[in-house]
């Protein structure tokens, strides 16, 4: 059994992405398009490890990156569920079809 | 020449009291506009009065003949060295005397209003316009070359409009100044055709230079090779600036708007469409006059016929109309026209421009009696409340100043010596008697013709009916003569209408600037006075005890009287042309197409853009996933783009 290289990595972070994608883009309730959201932000996490791991061993840039990017992705999970829960305020659902208010 | 740089202020004081009242005194002292422009204008009377004494005795003729100058010149538009449009004051014996006219009535006029307006609401802006118009009067009599005088031209002419929709709450008043703006707009527009023809040919708008060229035969037999239609270019310049002045002066066929402009208060009416501005349009003629003489002939003799023709036409309306301002507008008319042939008939020089004198003296005896007589008027509307010659009768009781001040007007427009009109129509009916026996027939019916209406009028007013049956109820505790500011105005005038005949005219204006001595012909003066004493004793029988004469007239002449009633239907014929012929042939097609064509390329824009966003703007759903999906979608498409173009 070999060690697996750079490109199984990507692989696997490039089918995460779309899968979060395809979720963004079909789940109706808001809570699972935030964890499509997160899904997507873990599939670029990935990829910064496999990079960092494969191409740079003897730097640190990558982690360092991940790390922010964690910070960013609790914040960005904070700032949504609050808009989440002010629009069921509103519609008494969280639905994304029902918050469509943004238009001509 | 200093000595004349406080002439200067002769326009400018008005300016100024139409400025301060304007912007400062209807907001904060409206009920003293009126002595404030009063005293202004005495100030400005006082000033022009002063110059013009000084002009005539003091300074000193050159060649026996009074100079013409030029101060406060300014250039103003310099389009090539040597040919400009300059600004400036022309200083000769016309716009002196000019100038007292128009300060002397403007004043009376200030004051008249004093107690004729009275408790108006809008007193202030009523002084306001007087003084923009005497301003602008001024500017126009003092203007020192022709562009000048076009300014000032359509300043009186707003000022006129302005002072015409007076009573903007009354329809016809609003009708009546839309019409004179209309009317004389129109004129002006042949005003400034001919400005620029002359302009253009004699390359100057100066009116010295412009004279002086006129007398340059070589200058002026190089225009005359260039024509135009068979007539010279001189001749269509000439003619078309007679145009614009016919518009101003009311002459035939451009008229219709003078009556009718007297839907505006009566001391208006005595200054602007009586004494002053009407007689804009023999004050130009006058001015380019040597020019006239020496470039067109044929331009002078269409002056003189269109002059006389208008004199009697406008004397046979007026003996009809019942509306005693509208007598007196159509008498103006007829004035003028006798105005306008006497210089049509004038020639230049010592003896032949007599015509020239006896024009510029009879504006100056008309400008007095005719104020007279509309200030006159105004007195009587003042009391009885209405224009109607019905309304009125017997009043000679009950006003005795205005009575008296009233027949002496109308002697002296009636040309019964030694009142002031006798004389200046003499000079006229001399000047035509030179010219041609015809024009001097019909200005002798004219005059027969003036008699007879102007004592139809008195005897309507003053006369015929007694009015103490009347006077029973409710007119007795109403104030009979006129208040005071209104009678000094009366006085004066009518002292000045019996010895204003006794100034030496031709001393002081003549063609060509030397003393021309007006001769007295004992002889020739029997005829006019007789056939005035005729239409006097015409209208006595008439009119002075209510009778059936009038109507038994009136019926045997009824096609005549009728059409003369109904001002020989000139008005129609004007509603026939615009509504018939100029709306259905120019205006309908110009309407069909602004409305299809212009309107409809800019509405089409409108709906094709509205079309196009109505298609896309689903696409703005709001939907959040759609948005994501789009994003999605354009960013494959630029990497494919990117994959396809670089890699």
């Amino acid at each position: 059994m070999t060690e697996p290289g750079l490109i199984h990595v990507l692989v696997i972070s490039t089918a995460l992405f779309f899968i979060g994608i395809y979720g963004f883009l079909t789940r109706r309730n808001m809570i699972s398009m935030l964890m499509s959201v997160e899904l997507i932000l873990n599939s670029v996490n990935l990829n910064f490890i496999a990079f960092n791991k494969y191409l740079y061993a003897d730097r640190l840039d990558g982690v360092f990156f991940i790390v922010f990017n964690i910070a960013i992705a609790a914040a960005e999970a904070a700032v949504a569920i609050a808009i989440i829960i002010n629009l069921y305020r509103k519609h008494r659902s969280i639905d994304i079809e029902q918050a469509d208010s943004l238009k001509y | 020449m200093t000595a004349f740089n406080t002439i200067l202020l002769i326009p400018v004081l008005p300016l100024a009291a139409f400025l301060l009242i304007a912007l400062v005194g209807r907001r904060y002292f409206p009920r003293y506009s009126g002595i404030f422009g009063s005293l202004v204008l005495l100030v400005t009377f006082a000033i022009a009065l002063q110059e013009a004494y000084s002009y005539f005795f003091e300074t000193e003729k050159i060649a026996g003949s009074y100079q013409s100058f030029v101060c406060c010149r300014l250039n103003w538009l310099e389009f090539s060295p040597g040919f400009s449009i300059d600004m400036g004051l022309l200083i000769d014996a016309n716009s002196m005397l000019m100038c007292v006219i128009v300060t002397f009535i403007s004043l009376l006029v200030h004051i008249y209003s004093l107690g004729y307006m009275k408790g108006d609401p809008r007193v202030a802006t009523y002084y306001s316009f007087l003084g923009l118009f005497t301003f602008s009067m001024l500017g126009l009599v003092l203007s020192c070359n022709i562009f000048q005088m076009y300014i000032f031209w359509e300043l009186v002419g707003v000022s006129s409009f302005l002072l015409i929709g007076y009573y903007y709450t009354k329809d016809s008043a609003v009708a009546a100044a839309k019409k004179a703006f209309i009317v004389t707009r129109f004129a002006d527009l042949g005003f400034l055709l001919g400005i620029l023809i002359l302009s253009y040919y004699t390359k100057t708008f100066d009116f010295q230079t412009l004279i002086g060229r006129a007398g340059d035969s070589s200058f002026m037999g190089s225009l005359a090779a260039q024509s135009f239609m068979g007539v010279s270019v001189l001749t269509w310049g000439l003619v078309l600036v007679f145009a614009g002045g016919a518009g101003k002066s009311a002459m035939f066929p451009l008229h219709i708007w003078l009556p009718d402009a007297m839907e505006g208060p009566t001391p208006v009416s005595a200054l602007i469409h009586a004494a002053t501005m009407v007689v804009a349009g023999v004050y130009l003629v006058l001015r380019l006059f040597p020019v006239f003489v020496f470039g067109s002939p044929a331009a002078l003799h269409l002056v003189a016929g269109v002059g006389v023709f208008t004199a009697l036409f406008a004397a046979c309306i007026a003996c009809t109309q019942t509306d005693i301002k509208r007598v007196l507008a159509y008498s103006t008319i007829s004035q003028i026209g006798f105005m306008m042939f006497s210089l049509g008939v004038s020639g230049y020089g010592s003896e032949a421009g007599l015509g020239y004198t006896a024009s510029m003296f009879h504006l100056f005896t008309h400008a007095i009696f005719k104020a007279l007589l509309f200030l006159g008027a105004g007195a009587v509307i003042h009391y009885i409340h209405s224009n109607e010659m019905g309304d009125m009768g017997g009043l000679r009781k009950h006003m005795p100043i205005t009575h008296m001040s009233f027949l002496l007007a109308c002697l002296a427009i009636s040309g019964i010596p030694p009142f002031a009109g006798f004389f200046s129509k003499e000079e006229i009916l001399l000047a035509a008697w030179h010219y041609s026996p015809l024009v001097y027939g019909l200005a002798l019916l004219t005059s027969g013709i003036t008699a007879f209406y102007m004592f139809r009028l008195y005897y309507s007013i003053f006369w015929n009916k007694s009015r103490d049956n009347q006077s029973a109820h409710g007119q007795a505790e109403h104030h009979g003569e006129a208040p005071v500011s209104m009678l000094i105005p009366l006085v004066l005038l009518a002292l000045l209408s019996a010895v204003a005949g006794f100034i030496p005219f031709g001393h002081l204006i003549s063609s060509d600037g030397k003393v021309l001595e007006s001769e007295f012909h004992v002889g020739f003066s029997v005829a006019p006075v007789l056939i005035a004493i005729g239409g006097i004793v015409f209208a006595t029988i008439l009119y002075k005890k209510e009778n059936l004469k009038p109507q038994t007239i009136t019926a045997s002449l009824k096609g005549l009287y009728t059409s003369a009633y109904r001002k020989f239907y000139i008005d129609e014929i004007y509603l026939f042309i615009t509504r018939k012929i100029i709306f259905q042939l120019v205006g309908r097609p110009a309407a069909w197409f602004d409305k299809t064509v212009v309107d409809g390329s800019v509405n089409g824009l409108a709906s094709l853009t509205a079309a196009v966003s109505e298609r896309i703007k689903g696409l703005q759903s709001g939907k959040l996933q759609d948005y994501a999906l789009y994003f999605l979608s354009a960013v494959a498409g630029c990497i494919l783009l990117f994959y396809y173009l670089w890699i």
